[in-house]
């Protein structure tokens, strides 16, 4: 069954440059996905235009066969609702606590008065609990978010996510901000998700070696353009070379892995 | 040889480049200086002032304020009066600046660039700020007067309006730095335009905003008293008052008064600050 169908995208900030030139692929149900690909190839563009936080210049997107190009904007919330994010930077609302911010994630799911009001029933509060036990915060349920390292913090925006019961979690640079040991925990948690939960994942990654030990597949992406799709273990050192292109050089000696295969 | 040759000259182009870009910092603030000084000689020539007399008369001024300027015992007995009208000066300045930050953060969040609705509300609010903000508080006392007349509520009238006018483009710049983040994850969970203000615009910049609002009731009791002497109410007018009655020991008692409200208010906006980080 396919999850995601992403269609000849474009996308232009006006001018001739393009963010996105062209970019097509189809995820499946149960995929782990990881874009690889230099700083300002477009990756982040291109997660974005899935759940419409950006919109497409032309081409289409579609999530569980719906297209999202046209939605209304109620469609277009009820759609959100089923794709959980998570970023870079967390985006928490840090003096809050993780509960609190863990419930943001029901928002979609409320109408105006009880979201502008906060209101959350008990089976939801329930529920934040348990993922918040899943995820190995419970001691922190009632902390400030401003109190916990950057590798809680991003367990907090999975936990967020997770509450939607999403079918597709979309991850930007999740573990760009991370030291290694946080890294690896968030990465765990991911494959956890997809692997138990069966919610298929879409994640930008700065690391190859990463994308490889945990992606099912890779979609390498330059300039605007997808330059590889197929599984890690096709993913040979010329193509790696043609995706990061100048940059590739520095990564490879930085990524042990990488260099034995040479 | 040719090798060694090339090095060598390409450094010493390095070299010169490194020693150009100090020698240019130098001749820019060179520059800044002399524009400076010659700002300074045209405006004295120009207002034909007389830097010797301006400093030497500075003796005579605090001569001038020790003989006159004081509190003495008979303008206690004023104590009173000035109280009053003092706490009206103070309350006009904290309902002027709370009901102003109230009516700035729907403003602010109509033209902020992660919350408004279209980029049109964003001109036209920020248009409408810009205006309000850009006339200083006395000039609105003065047009303000024509409309209301001599009343509190001219005065009040006065502080919204600056008010209102600076804390719009305050709490966009809040609303923008520090909730830009959250407002995007709450977004993609689909949730609503009342929550995504509610649950993540408030809660974020609800420090900022009771700061900023705390430091305009500061500066606000401070306007008052100016706008207070155009309009003729509150402390400002008991001050012209005895000023030009030629009571300097009422008038200076007043002047103790408002520094001791200010102080007092700021020591209490400080504290409050504390409690909310």
């Amino acid at each position: 069954m396919t999850i995601l169908h992403v269609d000849n995208v474009r996308k232009t900030y006006g001018g001739n440059s393009y963010a996105l030139d062209g970019v097509s692929f189809s995820v499946e149900k149960g995929e782990f996905v990881a874009i690889i690909g230099p700083s300002g190839a477009g990756k982040s563009t291109l997660l974005r235009c899935v759940n419409r936080l950006i919109f497409v210049t032309s081409g289409e997107v579609s999530v569980n066969g719906i297209a999202v190009t046209g939605l209304s904007n109620p469609s277009l919330r009820r759609l959100r609702r089923t794709i959980g994010m998570i970023f870079q930077h967390y985006n928490l609302v840090n003096r809050l606590t993780v509960l609190e911010n863990v419930l943001h994630g029901r928002l979609g799911y409320k109408s105006t008065i009880a979201g502008t009001c906060g209101f959350y029933t008990a089976s939801e509060k329930n529920r934040a609990y348990e993922i918040l036990h899943a995820v190995g915060l419970h001691e922190h349920i009632y902390k400030r978010c401003d109190q916990l390292s950057g590798g809680q913090k991003q367990r907090v925006g999975i936990a967020r996510a997770l509450i939607q019961d999403p079918t597709l979690m979309l991850c930007d640079e999740p573990i760009a901000s991370l030291d290694p040991s946080a890294a690896k925990i968030v990465m765990d948690t991911l494959r956890d998700i997809n692997t138990r939960l069966g919610i298929t994942v879409v994640a930008n990654l700065h690391q190859v070696h990463v994308a490889r030990d945990y992606a099912t597949r890779i979609i390498g992406v330059n300039n605007g353009r997808v330059i590889y799709d197929g599984l890690p273990k096709d993913l040979t050192i010329d193509i790696i070379q043609k995706i990061y292109g100048s940059e590739a050089h520095d990564l490879i000696l930085a990524d042990g892995d990488t260099h034995g295969t040479h | 040889m040719g090798l060694k040759h090339t090095t060598s000259f390409s450094q010493m182009v390095t070299h010169m480049a490194r020693i150009d870009f100090f020698v240019r910092q130098r001749i820019v603030a060179f520059v800044v200086f002399v524009i400076l000084c010659g700002l300074v000689y045209v405006s004295i020539v120009v207002t034909e002032y007389d830097v010797a007399k301006g400093f030497t008369s500075i003796p005579k001024a605090v001569r001038w304020s020790t003989e006159n300027f004081y509190p003495d015992a008979a303008s206690f007995k004023k104590i009173n009066k000035i109280a009053t009208r003092l706490s009206d000066t103070i309350i006009t300045a904290v309902t002027a600046t709370t009901c102003a930050s109230l009516l700035a953060f729907f403003f602010a969040i109509i033209a902020a660039t992660s919350t408004r609705p279209h980029w049109l509300f964003s001109l036209v609010s920020r248009a409408i700020a810009s205006l309000f903000r850009n006339v200083d508080v006395s000039a609105w006392a003065l047009i303000l007067l024509f409309s209301f007349g001599q009343s509190t509520f001219t005065g009040y009238l006065a502080l919204f309006f600056v008010t209102f006018g600076f804390m719009v483009r305050v709490l966009i710049e809040t609303i923008d730095q520090v909730s830009g983040d959250s407002i995007e994850a709450l977004r993609a969970t689909g949730a609503g335009a009342g929550a995504v203000i509610t649950q993540s615009v408030i809660p974020a910049c609800l420090p900022q905003i009771v700061s900023w609002t705390l430091f305009m009731i500061e500066t606000n009791i401070r306007s008052a008293t100016l706008v207070g002497i155009l309009t003729g109410t509150g402390i400002g007018y008991l001050f012209d008052i005895y000023y030009k009655s030629l009571n300097y020991h009422a008038a200076s008692l007043v002047i103790v008064a408002i520094v001791l409200a200010v102080l007092a208010v700021e020591a209490l906006s400080n504290t409050v600050r504390r409690m909310m980080l």
